[in-house]
């Protein structure tokens, strides 16, 4: 026969190992999986859009989120202001978009301390187990039987009245950064002081059947110390249930700030936030839906997105989960 | 160690906790620059202050006022309030406390019901339209927060359809409970439905599941005797966290909803620095969780025997 085959049925005996076979590496298999999910990768997308718009509409705006003009509040939508107003004259399409600004900042600085905290703790409770693992356990259960947005209501308040008076030092660049967040430095700080529990039982988890491998083992037994095994071994191993946690993890933050400043004790005015906007629309409900809908929307909008991509990720990501 | 053991440890294990809680709370209170006096707006005379300090002991050291307040409340008296002058914070939770739990109670059982059932029906008629449709609603009430739930009922049926009344508190058995219920049971039961149907769906897929069906018992009993004890089990470790987000929504639907219960009178209690109200309801909600999860906790072994072992 005159045809060229290269395929693989021709050329090998059944027993033969096909070392040209494209294999995909763990995370090119995970990328494949996740583009399939339509859902998720929407999601992605609507999440990389609100960001951008979020980053880069505000320096192109003529107003600012706390411009009040009293002669044209309460307007329904229009050219001008293409969400309408609020009572005080503020263009509302503005404060969304602030608002968006400061529900992702939230959403991932607070991920950003939990993975702080959370990550070693749990990679410490593991690996050293014994004493310390009873230590640290014992400190999640403490934290976990206070209800968390006490918790965080109680150090925001606690943090902000120490910033309001004279402060000076350490507290001062706090108190600076503070002022320029919406108050909200409280929250990341609160927030992430109560969320890092679940992220250390899941890498505690990893690590503690990780160790029963024999490369752990074999690195010690090649005189790789505490931290080399740690960082090298121990953590790149349990990075996807740590990314898949931290993504789930955003929307619970968006909703702990919306809810929050619901309730006033959130960021302070008149830097808008979405939960912010909903406590005012409320009482206008009736008269102004939009003022209501167009926040609640954004807000829930986000917040699914969010669990979709996570979702999406830890489909993806499966195989590595049952681990 | 035994089971024996083991639960006499998680309930000694209890008290430290609300000390810690208490201690936590009380330090984060006292540290607040900005006392219950200076919050309603008009500046209170020196010589009025320092009266009304030394008349509710806030001159104390602090170390003094620390276990004060912890031998009065293991009495049972969790003092005045600062801002309701002239009753005790006891009282008031006696009167918003009831409020509160009623209406969490009715939410619970909603919650319990609505996503045991629509998680349990996802899983058996898996990949149907049914189950797409209630996961869609599943994950729509796991975004969607209590007060805007609240708010658009309140909007919808109560506004424009003028079904409902628009707030207030008449008791368990009035119309005005059926908004806070839902509205407070939607995401504990979007959680529910959730967990039960993958804990369901991986039952399904267990090796004892097909010894059950290929001795030839029909599905139903196959369902309900076997795969539904089994899957429930995760729920059981779920419930400690829906009972946390039902006192935590209560602070928000109570708000809008005008229900005179202990979740909105917390909040309007720190925003005016009513030291004794916080502190009091900390440790009540502290020490409802803590005994919460603890029961989870002992019962787990109950329903799992291989936990017991351990």
């Amino acid at each position: 026969m005159a045809v060229a085959s290269t395929s693989t049925t021709s050329r090998l005996k059944g027993w033969e190992i096909d070392h040209d076979a494209k294999v995909d590496s763990f995370w090119a298999s995970g990328y494949r999986q996740f583009r399939k999910n339509r859902l998720a990768v929407l999601s992605m997308w609507f999440i990389v859009l609100i960001t951008a718009i979020a980053v880069v509409v505000p320096y192109l705006l003529p107003q600012t989120y706390a411009e009040q003009d009293l002669t044209v509040s309460l307007q329904t939508p229009s050219l001008a202001h293409p969400m309408g107003t609020d009572a005080l004259g503020r263009d509302l399409m503005t404060r969304l978009i602030f608002g968006a600004r400061v529900s992702l900042t939230v959403g991932i600085v607070v991920q950003l301390v939990i993975l702080l905290i959370g990550v070693p703790a749990g990679l410490l409770a593991g690996y050293l187990g014994g004493k310390m693992d009873m230590v640290i356990m014992r400190i999640v259960d403490v934290l976990y039987a206070m209800p968390n947005l006490l918790f965080v209501i109680l150090i925001m308040t606690f943090l902000r009245g120490n910033f309001s008076e004279s402060p000076s030092g350490l507290t001062k660049v706090l108190a600076d950064f503070d002022g320029k967040t919406g108050g909200l430095v409280g929250v990341y700080i609160g927030l992430g002081l109560v969320s890092w529990l679940t992220i250390a039982r899941i890498v505690r988890g990893n690590t503690l059947s990780l160790m029963e491998k024999e490369f752990i083992e074999a690195a010690r037994g090649l005189g790789a110390s505490h931290g080399e095994i740690m960082r090298k071994h121990l953590l790149p191993n349990t990075i996807a249930p740590i990314v898949v946690a931290a993504t789930l993890g955003i929307p619970g933050a968006i909703l702990y700030e919306a809810g929050i400043s619901f309730l006033g004790l959130g960021v302070i005015p008149p830097m808008p936030s979405w939960g912010l906007m909903i406590s005012e629309a409320i009482p206008q409900m009736r008269s102004q839906p939009y003022m209501l809908i167009f926040p609640a929307v954004a807000l829930s909008l986000t917040v699914l997105a969010f669990n979709f991509l996570g979702d999406g990720l830890r489909d993806a990501l499966d195989p590595w989960m049952k681990r | 160690m035994n089971r024996g053991t083991y639960a006499i440890r998680r309930v000694l294990l209890l008290f430290p906790t609300l000390l810690a809680i208490y201690t936590l709370t009380f330090f984060l209170i006292h540290s607040t620059p900005g006392g219950p006096w200076s919050q309603g707006g008009k500046p209170v005379p020196p010589l009025v202050l320092e009266r009304l300090n030394e008349a509710y002991g806030l001159n104390d050291p602090v170390w003094k006022q620390y276990t004060d307040y912890l031998m009065n409340a293991l009495q049972g008296d969790f003092g005045p309030s600062l801002a309701q002058r002239g009753r005790s914070v006891s009282e008031i939770i006696g009167e918003t406390f009831p409020v509160s739990l009623k209406l969490g109670l009715v939410s619970m059982v909603i919650a319990l019901t609505v996503g045991i059932t629509l998680g349990t029906l996802g899983a058996l008629k898996h990949n149907s339209a049914l189950d797409y449709f209630t996961s869609f609603v599943a994950i729509i009430g796991i975004s969607t927060p209590s007060y805007v739930v609240v708010s658009l009922l309140v909007l919808i049926l109560a506004s424009e359809l003028h079904l409902l009344p628009t707030g207030g508190w008449d008791g368990i058995a009035s119309t005005k409970i059926i908004i806070p219920a839902i509205a407070l049971a939607l995401y504990p039961a979007a959680v529910l439905a959730r967990y039960t149907r993958s804990s369901l769906l991986d039952v399904l897929s267990a090796d004892y599941i097909r010894t059950a069906r290929a001795k030839g018992l029909r599905e139903r009993p196959v369902v309900m005797r076997h795969a539904i004890r089994n899957a429930l089990l995760p729920v059981l470790t779920v419930s400690g966290i829906i009972l946390a987000d039902i006192i935590t929504g209560s602070f928000f639907v109570e708000t809008v909803y005008s229900v005179p219960g202990l979740g909105r009178y917390f909040v309007s209690s720190i925003s005016e620095r009513d030291y004794p109200v916080i502190l009091g309801t900390v440790l009540l909600f502290g020490a409802v969780i803590s005994i919460m999860n603890l029961i989870v906790d002992l019962l787990y072994p109950l329903l799992d025997p291989r936990i017991a072992q351990r």
